[in-house]
């Protein structure tokens, strides 16, 4: 044990000396190691910016919603059978609606794209919502001014509207939007409502670029053909979601004529599949990060173990002079793999050095921290790149033969 | 006088590409403790090899090697490497210190080899270095040190594990003959302190120190007389210093 300890601080002692000695070559090889550190700590970074990300989006979703649609979420399903399967109907939320014990509130939802227009400003590709009056409190999205459609107007496929706040902003810079009428594709709707600002699912599409009408009208005016619809059912509770979810499905499966061997013509889907999508994606996109980012690391591993080798090329004679007073293999190989160690760790430390203060500059961007744990592992992975790259050189180095190295000139 | 090595029909041969070179040829040679022997032959003669075979860096091919009653001959790397360090104190020709190291560190490395705790190995090494006369340059760097200050730097690494032999090639061939006659008034003083001493060497001059004198020539025992004519240095007030 003692002997460990000792060889150890020797080899520590040896591996600073050696780096001391030949400062700008210990500060050049370690650049590789810099790079590969920092590549991999800003990745991992960036990472957990994204979770945290996709975690604020999901939660503005709201949890305790089911989506009943014909297509589920997340891939991996037969496409052909999915899209013979008959469409969601209207009549399929008013059963639901009806039916449904465990369910606070149902919307039928449908949507399209159109041009909104308020005289002569013009919002393009539009995402027009058609739905009933009970949406905000199905979605949870909320009215900033003005008023959501009321069921009269709702049912009765009254020419109202509610706006995105991105639309609001948009049509009407200077003015209250309450009362206006504007033009949703070629048809007038008269202004009821302005949303909150919602914000965007994962920086991908604006929930505020919206403009939501009756679903009813939005039948007549933007329906071509038969189209299915969804049904947004929240459930009485957060607790109760599985339970309304089994609940919906005994629903629609009676409404639908299902037999008890069939299978389901419809899906049910919840936030957890974009959670498990979004999760298998991010383990790719980790995955595939992480090993561009590792091929640096790696490359820098081949620029220690050439170092490494010339050191031992260099210290021939040292070798075999510490071979002649009684050093065995293993010793020197623990030496060597030390100071390949230490380099390795040396660069590490400087690639988080430099790290951090990047991550900062990232979370500007993607709210973020730099994880301790991503901390800890990239010293402990700097320190394996330098076990592994300095083993080579370390094993011929134990092998030298110590006539032959005390003679090398 | 109990016998400490003895060399029994020592071969070495090495492959040289498609030739053998025969460099020792079963070769007898026993050395008694307390003997100060010198190793003497031309270059080519095999005493270089032999004296690898004997400081253990190398293995015969053939023959019987005992050391203090051991078979050495067919050990492997670590277990020589283990013998090296606690029977045989080295000083080469060109002293072979570790450049980046102090005495007081370049002396304690055998002692770090043999896994002697810190404040044991701290005394021991002073110890030694107090013995060459060097304890003021306990922590001065070899290139900081003369040729003569960095010979006895070597003779106080190999003498602190206090072992059986003191194998000294050459190790006033790169000094001045003033400096080499202190070396070899230090070697005097060792072997009558009771350190069993084998001097490798091509010069009459310093193999005259010895008691007994060895010739090689190819790669066998061509003579091995005692040394009549033995010189006595009457040693310098500086060597002890």
């Amino acid at each position: 044990m003692r002997y460990y300890f000792s060889e150890f601080k020797e080899g520590m002692l040896i591996a600073f000396q050696a780096i001391r000695a030949n400062k700008m070559r210990s500060v050049l090889t370690t650049l590789g190691i810099v790079i590969g550190i920092v590549s991999v700590t800003l990745m991992g970074t960036a990472i957990e910016g994204l979770d945290r990300a996709f975690n604020k989006s999901i939660a503005a979703i709201g949890a305790d919603v089911l989506y009943v649609q014909k297509w589920p979420w997340g891939g991996g399903h037969d496409w052909w059978t999915i899209r013979n399967r008959k469409d969601i109907r209207i009549q399929h939320a008013k059963v639901i609606e009806r039916q449904a014990t465990l369910a606070k509130s149902v919307s039928p939802v449908t949507a399209t794209r159109r041009n909104v227009k308020y005289e002569r400003k013009v919002v393009e590709s539009v995402v027009i919502m058609g739905t009933d009056a009970d949406f905000t409190e199905t979605s949870g999205a909320t009215i900033a001014f003005g008023r959501f459609l009321t069921p009269a107007e709702a049912d009765g496929g009254r020419p109202v509207c509610a706006l995105g706040s991105e639309v609001a902003v948009n049509l009407f810079p200077n003015e209250n939007p309450i009362g206006k009428v504007v033009k949703v594709g070629n048809y007038a709707y008269r202004v009821v409502g302005v949303f909150d600002k919602q914000g965007s699912f994962l920086g991908m599409e604006s929930l505020d670029n919206r403009v939501y009408v009756p679903i009813n009208r939005f039948f007549k005016e933007f329906m071509s053909g038969r189209g299915g619809i969804s049904v947004f059912v929240k459930a009485a509770s957060l607790q109760q979601v599985d339970d309304a979810k089994e609940e919906v499905r005994g629903i629609l499966r009676k409404a639908r004529g299902l037999k008890p061997k069939q299978q389901d013509d419809f899906a049910i889907n919840q936030q957890e599949i974009i959670i498990q999508t979004f999760n298998t994606i991010g383990v790719v996109i980790a995955g595939v990060g992480l090993f561009i980012t590792g091929l640096s690391l790696f490359v820098g591993g081949i620029g220690i173990m050439n170092i490494m080798f010339v050191s031992v090329t260099e210290r021939t004679r040292e070798i075999g002079i510490r071979k002649a007073i009684g050093a065995p293999r293993r010793t020197i190989l623990a030496q060597f793999l030390m100071e390949s160690a230490a380099l390795c760790l040396f660069g590490g430390l400087i690639g988080i050095a430099i790290a951090f203060p990047l991550s900062l500059i990232i979370d500007q961007v993607l709210p973020t921290a730099m994880p301790l744990s991503i901390v800890g592992i990239a010293l402990l992975v700097s320190v394996i790149v330098g076990v592994v790259s300095g083993f080579l050189p370390a094993y011929r180095a134990s092998r030298l033969d110590p006539v032959e190295a005390l003679r090398y000139e | 006088m109990s016998t400490m090595i003895k060399l029994d029909s020592i071969s070495k041969t090495y492959h040289m590409g498609e030739e053998d070179v025969h460099a020792l040829q079963g070769l007898h040679l026993e050395l008694q403790r307390n003997q100060y022997v010198a190793i003497m032959g031309p270059s080519g003669s095999g005493k270089s090899t032999l004296m690898n075979i004997i400081g253990c860096l190398d293995t015969p091919t053939s023959g019987l090697y005992e050391l203090n009653g051991i078979n050495v001959s067919e050990m492997n790397d670590n277990q020589l490497a283990k013998i090296r360090n606690k029977e045989i104190g080295f000083v080469f020709q060109t002293f072979n210190l570790l450049a980046r190291s102090d005495v007081l560190h370049n002396v304690e490395l055998p002692l770090i080899y043999g896994g002697v705790a810190s404040a044991e190995r701290k005394r021991l090494a002073r110890e030694s270095i107090e013995r060459v006369g060097l304890t003021d340059r306990a922590h001065h760097k070899p290139n900081e040190l003369s040729g003569g200050q960095r010979q006895r730097v070597a003779i106080a690494r190999a003498l602190v594990t206090h072992p059986s032999i003191l194998l000294a090639d050459e190790p006033t061939g790169n000094l001045d003959s003033k400096t080499g006659e202190e070396i070899m008034g230090l070697f005097d003083i060792l072997h009558r302190e009771g350190n069993t001493i084998i001097l490798v060497t091509h010069e009459e001059d310093i193999a005259a120190h010895a008691h007994r004198i060895v010739r090689i020539r190819d790669g066998k025992v061509e003579r091995d007389e005692p040394n009549k004519k033995r010189k006595v240095v009457t040693i310098p007030s500086t060597v002890m210093a």
